[in-house]
């Protein structure tokens, strides 16, 4: 290492890895480079996660007080339609495919690059010219028919810019079945000698389980939005009510897209999860095969749980037994999840770092979260709670709690490979203990709230609410000062930190067995593998059984 | 604390609050468990950690799942049974009428009574609501009952109720439907029944809902084809609530107050058999009230109802 070495681009005269190939804005925007588009995902992505972060403090600030004095409703209603828009569809649903996903699923299968270079580029062109659109929408005048775009108010109602916003989220929706078909492709016919199905790590798996839900659910949302544009624009009577149509078909069309979205989230951080904690614990992953299968059958049942969504729509009391019995079998492998990641600690040797935090944080924050979702499959308790703070409580804490702690976890992980540089230990420790206080003081009281009956998307509310928001109010204070330390720690390790080695957490995977940052096609010579994903004991290396066979195989 | 104030209440808190027992127990689990490993295993201590005994890898992995599935399965058909008996609306309830709009609740009492953001009901009484709404969706939310239910437009929906304890609670639009979601509130007073009978007398008395309708129904131009002595071809109103309609397409329907309110808004969706569709529609003529009543009316024009007023 050099004393003189300052700055992200100086390297070693001769060595050269995808962030020293071209340096002209150019190279950088028209890049095939999977590597490349990823970091422009990841630099898009931060700033919309900021912009419904902001959204976020404000209508936090806004509940500190019953009466509602800091905006006016119609503010409100458009600040946590913002929030809601930018989260899902901007940050939450691209987070870890489009960034985490795409630069590592290639190195992790010993690829080149992923199968279509230029429908990944397409797709991020896709996902910016969506973001524009939405953002022109919500910036400029807003919209406050919430996230959900509910009919009739969204289609005969509002008088706000449901139309551009919609359309926004009509073309993101590409951009991920884009990228999922992207995916499926790499997984399929990308790799390398040796890399069989069975020791596929387990974030790959996750890659191409969500790809799955993104490239079979996505068209269904487009669906729901072009319907949404007909009726505003062209007058069609598809959700009216006077002309004949089923304002409630809306909810039927939005859910089959939205509830597996959840698992387009949560999936991805399952598969973060996963490899952190092997890594940490220095363990094979208990179960790999029971966590493959879980991920697939939570894949498929994600599908047939939308109307859980609808109990007290007025559905059939039939259709939501069903849809409640279905929501109650999907918590099996998540389940399975939860206790093979505890097994895995079983007998480890583990370390505390950073991104260990953040996953041993998802796992209680994820548990949490999906056991109140018992509380919403069960039909009598979700009439009284649908539609409260316990809602918000609870999705907040799959998707926070769960899918943004693994994604930080997943990218503290990941840093020294995509940069070649390491961050400040303590610093990113200090970060992570701080969000999960942050976030458990945020978001545990709505429980309570959500038990009392305060109704969602309130800008006032009645006294005897208060006590409970203010502290949760003061809990989203301290999670945006969590969120904001990453911000300068990283951009010191960008500027000043240390070299990172090829492998410094000596993890297993291919992705480590390349140069950090790696060159432009990942790998001087393809890799060979030849043992389980998980090898961290002499005995998990010896190839076992039918793979061992394979070995010999021609490719 | 929340306040269990209807007869549905207990049985929701004791599945809530099994929940959380068994929420507390898994939390202790896996927590206690990720704590026990994490001092036990951290890095530089002197504890095993060799290959895991065999046991470990098919015996207990199916175990658990089984166990997980077997709690699933049991929550599911504990909280199914406590809801099946809230799906069978009661026979015998003081029927009150809810009409939405942004943003308030429109309340009628049987008598005729209105109110508005404020619903009075007694102790003790099953009480159903039959509600729709004027314009977007919303919902009917009375946490201290463990209620709500989605009013919709162009449709009717309805829950039920029986207050137990005499107070006032609060009534929230719960499903977003606007500027002022927020100030969509309410309050139901639950009163003893001498004290609601009192209340009742004092309020100012239209006429009752049916009779409401009655009127509506000369006004409106409806007798002229569907009045007894009307020489226009239309189907009679009489014994129609309830019955079985064959209608021109051959199909069936069972005339429920959905049917009645499509008839009157868009009279040429489902025609009755040997009928021409020469009604015009109400849409817009009569308002969203006055169709509540003029339901309410036919209604009452049932031999066997009106027999047992």
């Amino acid at each position: 290492m050099r004393s003189d070495d300052t700055g992200l681009l100086a390297r070693e005269p001769g060595e050269t890895s995808y962030l020293t190939e071209g340096t002209t804005l150019r190279s950088w925007l028209l890049s095939t480079d999977h590597k490349r588009i990823a970091i422009l995902y990841a630099i898009s992505i931060t700033g919309f996660f900021f912009i419904g972060g902001a959204a976020a403090t404000m209508i936090r600030l806004e509940l500190f007080t019953p009466q509602g004095d800091f905006t006016t409703a119609d503010e409100y209603n458009r600040l946590f339609t913002l929030h809601g828009v930018i989260m899902v569809w901007f940050f939450l649903v691209p987070s870890i495919p489009a960034t985490l996903g795409n630069f590592l699923l290639p190195l992790m299968v010993g690829a080149k690059d992923v199968a279509f270079p230029r429908l990944n580029l397409m797709s991020w062109y896709l996902y910016i010219i969506a973001g524009i659109f939405t953002l022109a929408a919500l910036l400029l005048g807003g919209v406050d028919t919430g996230w959900t775009f509910y009919t009739p108010l969204s289609t005969l109602y509002s008088n706000s810019y449901v139309l551009l916003a919609a359309f926004g989220i009509f073309v993101v929706g590409f951009s991920s079945i884009a990228t999922g078909i992207n995916f499926i492709a790499t997984v399929h016919l990308l790799r390398t000698k040796g890399m069989t199905w069975m020791r596929l790590p387990l974030f790959a798996w996750a890659m191409y389980a969500t790809s799955l839900v993104m490239v079979l659910a996505t068209p269904v949302l487009a669906m729901a939005m072009l319907l949404i544009c007909a009726e505003r624009l062209l007058g069609l009577p598809i959700f009216d009510p006077r002309a004949g149509g089923d304002p409630v078909l809306f909810q039927h069309i939005f859910w089959f897209y939205s509830h597996p979205a959840v698992y387009i989230m949560i999936l991805p951080a399952m598969g973060v999860v996963s490899e952190i904690i092997a890594c940490e614990a220095r363990r094979r992953v208990f179960g790999y095969q029971f966590m493959v299968y879980a991920m697939l059958v939570i894949a498929v049942i994600g599908f047939l749980v939308w109307g859980h969504h609808m109990f007290v729509a007025g559905q059939s009391p039939f259709a939501s037994m069903i849809f409640s019995f279905l929501s109650f079998v999907i918590a099996v492998p998540s389940a399975i999840k939860v206790f093979n990641w505890t097994g895995t600690l079983y007998r480890g040797s583990i370390r505390f770092s950073a991104p260990m935090l953040y996953a041993l944080g998802f796992v209680g924050l994820f548990t949490l979260g999906g056991l109140t979702g018992l509380f919403l499959a069960s039909i009598p308790v979700d009439v009284h709670l649908s539609d409260t703070y316990f809602v918000v409580a609870h999705f907040h804490y799959i998707m926070v709690g769960g899918a943004v702690s693994a994604f930080f976890g997943g990218l503290h992980f990941w840093w020294p490979k995509i940069t070649g540089r390491m961050y400040s230990e303590s610093f990113a420790r200090f970060a992570a203990i701080t969000l999960f206080f942050g976030f458990n003081f945020t978001f545990f009281p709505q429980f309570i709230l959500g038990y009392l009956g305060m109704p969602r998307r309130y800008h006032e509310y009645p006294p005897e609410f208060q006590v409970w928001n203010v502290m949760s109010s003061t809990g989203a204070v301290v999670l945006a000062i969590g969120y904001l330390m990453p911000l300068g720690y990283f951009a010191y390790s960008l500027l000043n930190g240390k070299r990172a080695s090829d492998n410094p957490w000596e993890a297993t995977g291919l992705e480590w067995t390349t140069s950090s940052p790696p060159p432009k096609h990942n790998f001087l010579e393809p890799p060979v593998v030849l043992t389980e994903p998980y090898a961290y004991h002499d005995w998990d290396e010896a190839p076992g059984g039918a793979d061992e066979t394979r070995q010999d195989e021609p490719a | 604390m929340l306040p269990e104030a209807s007869t549905l209440a207990p049985a929701v808190d004791r599945i809530f609050w099994g929940l959380v027992a068994l929420s507390v127990v898994i939390m202790a689990i896996v927590g206690g468990l990720i704590l026990t490993f994490a001092i036990k295993y951290r890095r530089g201590t002197k504890a095993n950690r060799g290959p895991l005994p065999d046991i470990m890898s098919r015996e207990v992995e199916i175990g658990w799942t089984v166990a997980t599935l077997f709690v699933a399965l049991f929550i599911f058909w504990w909280a199914a049974a406590a809801q099946l008996p809230h799906f069978l609306l009661p026979k015998k309830a003081l029927e009150i009428h809810v009409v939405a709009k942004q943003w308030m609740w429109k309340v009628q009492h049987p008598e005729g009574v209105r109110e508005i953001d404020a619903l009075h009901v007694p102790v003790g009484v099953p009480v159903k609501l039959e509600m729709t709404s004027q314009d977007v969706i919303h919902s009917f939310g009375v946490p201290a009952f463990r209620i709500k239910q989605d009013v919709l437009p162009g449709r009717y929906t309805s829950t039920w109720f029986e207050a137990k304890e005499v107070g006032d609670y609060h009534l929230f639009c719960t499903e977003y439907c606007g500027t002022d979601h927020a100030r969509m509130t309410g309050t139901i007073t639950v009163m003893e029944p001498e004290a609601y009978a009192r209340w009742l007398a004092e309020q100012p008395h239209g006429e009752d809902l049916a009779g409401e309708g009655a009127q509506l129904f000369t006004a409106l131009g409806c007798s002229a084809c569907h009045g007894a002595q009307a020489r226009v071809p239309a189907p009679s109103l009489a014994n129609l609530y309830g019955s079985q309609v064959v209608l021109a397409d051959g199909n069936r329907v069972t005339a429920d107050e959905d049917y009645l309110r499509e008839s009157i808004e868009r009279p040429e969706a489902k025609v009755t058999a040997g009928y021409q569709s020469t009604m015009p529609s109400y849409q817009g003529v009569a308002s969203e009230e006055q169709v509540v009543a003029l339901v309410a009316y036919i209604k009452s024009q049932d031999g066997k109802r009106s027999q047992a007023r």
